[in-house]
């Protein structure tokens, strides 16, 4: 079989496969991940306004709320519950600082038995180690284009 | 006995001596489960880490298999063992202490049927009168080995399927059993260029269909040969694709064919997608549901066709696709 055709092939076997592999429904995945990840914003949005509530100043206020939240996430990943949730909501779960936790919370402990140094140590990012780069990547341009912008008044 | 381009035909066939299967908790819950030699319920098997508890598996599902037929580890001759990890460290670390010569084998989820065909040929060719072939998969291990963490959140897809905690071994030899392997069909490597490592059953339905249609070609046979066509892991998706690409080259597999990842769990309860994969998939399913069927003579014979994908996570990351093969094992009661 020479290339054209095993290319024709392939593309052929992809297109008929598309038309057997059954997918997610999108409309209710996006209401699940609506309710789920508006459920923790509410969750946030509760902590900050008992840290208004309390007098905190704003800013101080903001760092307990995503404190809390990772640590509530990072619990729910310990008890194994954080997956259903996320099984549930998608995106719902992922896109909030909870999803972030959980991203370096579940490595630490899968990886926790290959050691301190090996295991945990290098392991820790696997999964946020990208969004943490391009995160900061993304900062740095958005700061230069601010700073352009500045210049120019 | 050669037959056609790509079989074997055993004149004086092995004997499929014994089995022994373990499996973990998921799978003890699952339509399998009554059938099951051994099981554990919080899948470590008494070990720290999943790599060991797979390890472990293969360990008990070889004394098991050597128990039935009251056969000492010291009588074996040679042992084909292969698993899904890096450097198949599973078998390594797992039949360690059994002290048999040994050959590891890699097949992904095929190697039930590589090892099964090796041990056949091995016994047919007069090299030894006891051999074992075992393999293994372990939920925890594979899903860290080629996804992610356990408890990472995502949500599979609904093409994903997931992966037997499981061990099969199975004795091959010359002393008569009602269960004897009558021939061999060795698979080739078939790649239809899908990428797609969450849809494995469509990664693997051209390389069962390639098997399968040479074993009837080899053999001169057709689906009214067999009493049942039985593939590893081809899942809901695989399944239908199986049987469209068949039915293409002039073949009706529908009303004979069954598939071990479907028949493994319980679909409706137990949240499995696609249906079951990996290794344990079909050597569990061989030796607690298939040989007790064939040795009480419901069926006479069987097709046996372990399906894998061969994928590594760095030919994934480096865009390659997702090969297939499939080996054909004729399995007839006697």
């Amino acid at each position: 079989m020479d290339k054209i055709q095993k290319k024709k092939r392939e593309e052929q076997y992809k297109k008929y496969v598309k038309t057997k592999t059954p997918v997610h429904n999108l409309f209710a995945n996006m209401t699940r991940a609506f309710i789920t990840g508006g459920t923790i914003c509410v969750i946030g949005q509760g902590i900050l306004n008992y840290c208004k509530f309390q007098k905190m100043p704003e800013d101080l206020g903001g760092a307990w709320t995503s404190l809390l939240l990772v640590l509530g996430g990072v619990i729910l990943t310990g008890m194994n519950l954080y997956p259903s949730v996320a099984k549930w909501g998608g995106a719902g779960a992922l896109v909030p600082i909870t999803g972030f936790a959980n991203s370096v919370a579940a490595p630490a402990i899968e990886y926790k038995k290959e050691g301190q140094v090996f295991g945990i140590g290098c392991k820790i990012f696997t999964i946020a180690g990208p969004v943490i780069l391009y995160g900061i990547v993304t900062s740095w341009v958005l700061g230069g284009i601010y700073w352009i912008g500045k210049l120019l008044g | 006995m050669i037959k056609g381009k790509q079989s074997l035909s055993f004149t004086q066939a092995p004997f499929l001596i014994s089995s022994g299967c373990v499996v973990g908790s998921k799978e003890a819950k699952g339509p399998l489960g009554k059938h099951v030699d051994m099981f554990n319920t919080d899948d470590l098997f008494g070990e720290k880490t999943w790599e060991a508890a797979e390890s472990t598996m293969q360990k008990e599902a070889c004394v098991i298999a050597l128990g039935k037929a009251h056969v000492e580890t010291e009588e074996v001759r040679y042992l084909f063992g292969g698993d899904l990890l890096r450097q198949g460290i599973a078998t390594s670390m797992g039949v360690e202490t059994l002290q048999i010569p040994m050959f590891g084998l890699y097949g992904a989820c095929s190697t039930s049927g590589e090892a099964l065909a090796l041990a056949s040929m091995a016994v047919a060719a007069g090299y030894g009168s006891n051999l074992l072939a075992v393999t293994s998969s372990h939920f925890g291990s594979a899903e860290k080995e080629f996804r992610f963490p356990l408890g990472y959140a995502n949500q599979r897809p609904l093409s994903a399927q997931w992966t037997v905690t499981g061990s099969g071994a199975f004795l091959v030899g010359t002393a008569k059993s009602h269960v004897r392997v009558a021939g061999v069909t060795v698979g080739k490597i078939v790649d239809y260029g899908l990428k797609d490592s969450q849809n494995m059953g469509a990664c693997m339905a051209p390389a069962a269909t390639d098997t399968i249609v040479q074993n009837f070609i080899d053999f001169g046979r057709g689906p009214e040969d067999y009493d049942r066509i039985i593939t590893g892991d081809l899942g809901k998706i695989g399944r239908t694709i199986l049987w469209d690409l068949a039915e293409k080259k002039g073949y009706q597999l529908k009303e004979k064919h069954l598939d071990c990842g479907l028949l493994i769990y319980d679909h409706e309860k137990q949240d499995t997608h696609a249906g079951g994969s990996g290794c344990g998939c079909a050597a569990v399913t061989l030796s607690a549901y298939i040989l007790p069927k064939l040795a009480k003579g419901e069926w006479k014979r069987v097709l046996f066709v372990p399906t894998g994908a061969l994928l590594s996570t760095v030919s994934f990351n480096e865009g390659e696709s997702v090969p297939g093969i499939a080996h054909g094992i004729v399995l007839e009661h006697c």
